[in-house]
């Protein structure tokens, strides 16, 4: 096999393969004219230490026909910025690129590029960059062209969701928590002379010690736990017993008794147990929420779709905003731009790739007169269009108007925590009632005391730490892994799937087509022949061969047939060619594993093959195999070419549904549910949205997590793919680990309830209990969650 | 013993200063980026000449 391997130059700027030579400066080996540009750009400014602090950490610059001339109408500049006053701007973008420390470096240097630039910073984790600039000298279309230039184009959408969702969480659980830490720390101190007893002489400082702990306590009721009642009559309201019932109304017992005992000299109070609880109560909360700065998991067809589009008006072009589009605009829709509205085409050649929106990777020609669907990306020329719908009625976002999308997700699964609560108050609260009547005719205060103790002790504070903390762990697991999951709900979500329902293209085929090896020695005439042939196929296997074999002479065809699942029979300039599997072309049968072979025989004599690596994602055998303890299902938006590829992995007619639209696949999912089926639906693309939003669990695969992928509950990196069976079994654990540490919490709540309903419920003992049980919980917990990961093989 | 009183007093207010600067450090967004400052002390403030190519 002839094996022509040049030696490999590398882009000084992005890393990539230098394929075409000619773009070199200063003996510096560039992959294209963008590239290019930007190393110019950044040494005429002496700031080529860009490239000393990481090995090529630009972007590859092949595309550089971005237009961001929208950014000159007023009414889409005022939605992007901050801040602005007669002198400066303040505008903050998500760029996506960012992820070294070279990008950190020159980011804050724009400056030197742009005096106008008064100040930038990076926030590295959240991928933004915070500029103030003069708008007298440099309008935000030239700021933003100034980042493109230099190969950080920032990522600007319709729907800023990124930047809502950190502006939206600030809240003040910190300061919560660093309150009750500081009154916790407080108390305990003040608290340890009474519990190993004070002289007689010293009975002064007890009196002054109690108040203390009431004024301690105070802040920690009402500015930290403030919250638990809030939720709790919230709640009650709703007619829902939820976990932060039982612990509102221990935190209002706790802080009645401790007000109580002091004032009337009867004991010292619980102020130490109050704060501690809520102290271990708040760190329990802070843990559960994980935030990912950089994911969003909220997003819609806005996001999409490019914020402006141009519509030309009395011969002239100017950009207008998408909300404003109406029917009846002419838009013009270039290379390589999505087609916001239904239209119908009235100029130009339509190749239009659905990709994102049917799953159907080859681009589809239109003719004028014709309607385009929204969604479409449009590649090649220039296109003008007459708006027939606005956007949001298209027949793509049309797809938002489901129910699915209105309705509150009341579909989900509810929580061990949720279903435990309801019963778990109701019994606390009988025992409690029981103690109260049980001494109330004996002995009124014991009762009293008794009473409020069940109360106290039973709170279910451990109950409450132990889902949080288990939770935290798994999800830190895995975000290793490569697996990022919206909300701690997501885990127990996922351990109660039994249905899994997959997309096909992005999904379970991977994006890139430089899988294609070949073991044959063409001529440049043979290469011709197998290139004719195939281009007239529309096999994914032969759009593959003629992408490798690139663009070569069309020879006339005289004789074609297109077996299904087997290859093509042709004869072209006179030459009989037969392609495809062994058993057309040498009528042997393939014994090739894991690739699928493309044979070639031209006029009876065998040239060799094609071969190709599995187009599908690793792991997608391990993912079939998990039938049938799981229910598979593959809904595929485009036609059923790779049916036979296919068929290895699933049953046709049963599992295989092809040709599904958006809302076929919404509807296969709601029927499902209807057996009382658990769904899981693993999709990538916005033709999914609707099946995603509709199951009981839905996974986006995106092959880079910062790109944008559909609203969902989890965001899988395709690299983890084939971990995907090993997250289910994960999930398991970590829900059997809750049930288990639930068991622990119930022990101690026995324990403790031993002493209460007697009625002799020292300070002390609680002050013991609590901090003991809670310690227990968070270290069985999170030491439990690791082990399980080990085991389930993941890091 | 009275003097007790006095240095629980005293030590209170001093864990109330230091509570007190936290809740500044919160408000003011010290703690909002915990990550890029890290990053950005290991490169240099100013660039004299361009450091020979590896």
């Amino acid at each position: 096999m002839a094996n022509t391997f040049l030696e490999k130059t590398i882009c000084y700027h992005c890393g990539d393969d230098v394929i075409s030579g000619g773009y070199v400066i200063d003996d510096k080996q560039f992959c294209c004219n963008g590239c290019k540009s930007v190393f110019q750009i950044l040494s005429e400014n002496k700031l080529c230490s860009y490239y000393n602090y990481n090995q090529h950490p630009g972007a590859t610059r092949t595309r550089t026909d971005k237009r961001f001339d929208y950014l000159s109408e007023p009414s889409i500049v005022s939605e992007l910025i901050d801040y602005t006053d007669e002198q400066i701007t303040i505008v903050t973008f998500y760029i996506p690129h960012i992820h070294c420390s070279s990008c950190l470096w020159l980011l804050e240097q724009l400056n030197k590029i742009n005096p106008a630039v008064h100040y930038c910073r990076v926030d590295f984790l959240k991928k933004q960059l915070n500029i103030r600039f003069d708008h007298h000298k440099m309008s935000l279309q030239q700021l933003v062209e100034l980042l493109d230039d230099i190969g950080y184009e920032p990522l600007i959408s319709l729907q800023d969701i990124i930047k809502k969702q950190n502006s939206g969480t600030r809240d003040n659980l910190v300061l919560k928590i660093a309150v009750a830490g500081f009154c916790f720390g407080n108390v305990m101190l003040l608290s340890f002379p009474e519990y190993f007893g004070l002289s007689v002489y010293e009975q002064s400082f007890k009196h002054f010690f109690g108040w203390l702990n009431i004024l301690f306590a105070l802040p920690v009721v009402f500015f930290s736990g403030r919250g638990y009642f809030i939720s709790a009559w919230q709640n009650l309201r709703k007619k829902v017993l939820s976990i932060d019932f039982p612990l509102a109304l221990g935190i209002a017992v706790l802080f009645g008794r401790t007000v109580l005992d002091v004032l009337t000299h009867t004991g010292a109070g619980f102020g130490d147990t109050l704060c501690g609880l809520v102290f271990f109560l708040l760190l329990g909360k802070f843990v559960q929420k994980k935030t990912y700065h950089h994911i969003s998991f909220e997003r819609d067809y806005r996001s999409f779709f490019p914020v402006a589009v141009h519509i030309i008006e009395d011969t002239t072009e100017r950009p207008v905003p998408l909300s404003q589009l109406k029917t009846g605009h002419r838009i013009i829709i270039r290379n390589n731009e999505i087609i916001p509205a239904d239209a119908i085409l009235l100029k130009g050649d339509a190749l239009i790739d659905f990709s994102f929106v049917t799953g159907e990777s080859i681009p589809v020609g239109k003719t004028l007169g014709e309607i385009i669907y929204a969604g479409g990306r449009q590649t090649g020329e220039a296109i003008e269009m007459e708006v027939i719908k606005p956007v949001s009625q298209s027949y793509l976002t049309q797809l938002w108007n489901n129910e699915a999308f209105t309705r509150k997700q009341d579909n989900r699964i509810q929580t061990f925590n949720e279903k435990v609560s309801k019963y778990f108050t109701i019994v606390l609260l009988t025992i409690a009632f029981a103690a109260l009547i049980f001494w109330l005719p004996s002995d009124a205060k014991r009762g009293f005391a008794a009473f409020t103790a069940v109360l106290i002790v039973a709170c279910p504070c451990a109950l409450a730490l132990s889902t949080p903390f288990t939770m935290s762990a798994a999800l830190s697991i895995f975000d290793r892994n490569r697996f990022y999951l919206k909300n701690t709900r997501v885990v127990e979500q996922m351990a109660e799937i039994n249905t899994i329902v997959m997309d096909k293209t992005g999904t379970i085929t991977t994006g890139d087509n430089d899988s294609v090896k070949i073991a044959a020695v063409l001529t440049e005439a043979q290469k011709a022949l197998v290139y004719s042939a195939c281009v007239n196929s529309m096999h994914p296997l032969s759009r593959m061969i003629c992408q490798y074999l690139g663009n070569t002479d069309k020879l006339p065809i005289s004789e074609y047939m297109e077996v299904a699942g087997k290859g093509i029979i042709a004869t072209v300039n006179g030459h009989k060619l037969r392609l495809g599997s062994g058993k057309l072309a040498l009528n042997v049968a393939d014994d090739a594993v894991n690739m699928t072979r493309v044979h070639m025989v031209i006029d009876n004599k065998y040239l060799g093959f094609f071969a190709f690596a599995h187009r599908y994602r690793d792991g997608l055998k391990g993912i079939t195999a998990l039938s049938p303890a799981y229910e598979l299902f593959l809904l595929s938006g485009d036609q059923d070419h790779e049916k036979v590829e296919l068929s290895g992995f699933f049953t046709d007619g049963q599992q295989m549904y092809f040709n599904q639209s958006p809302q076929d696949k919404l509807d296969f999912i709601q029927t499902l549910q209807q057996m009382s089926r658990k769904v899981m639906m693993i999709g990538d693309g916005l033709n999914d949205s609707g099946a995603l939003k509709q199951s009981n669990l839905g996974i986006a695969v995106t092959d880079n997590v910062n790109n944008f992928s559909p609203g969902s509950d989890a965001i899988l990196d395709g690299k983890s793919f084939s971990k995907l069976p090993s997250f289910l079994r994960f999930s398991k654990d970590t829900v059997n680990i809750i049930h288990f540490s639930f068991l622990i919490s119930l022990t101690y709540n026995l324990i403790g309830l031993s002493y209460a309903i007697t009625g002799k419920l020292s300070p002390l003992t609680a002050a013991i209990l609590m901090p003991l049980s809670t310690v227990t919980i968070i270290s069985f917990t999170s030491l439990a969650t690791h082990f399980a990961a080990k085991r389930r093989k993941l890091t | 013993m009275s003097i007790l009183y006095l240095l629980i007093a005293c030590s209170v207010s001093l864990a109330l200063i230091f509570l007190g600067a936290f809740f500044w450090a919160q408000r003011s967004g010290q703690n909002d980026d915990l990550y890029t400052p890290s990053m950005r002390m290991l490169l240099d403030e100013e660039e004299e000449e361009i450091p020979p190519e590896k």
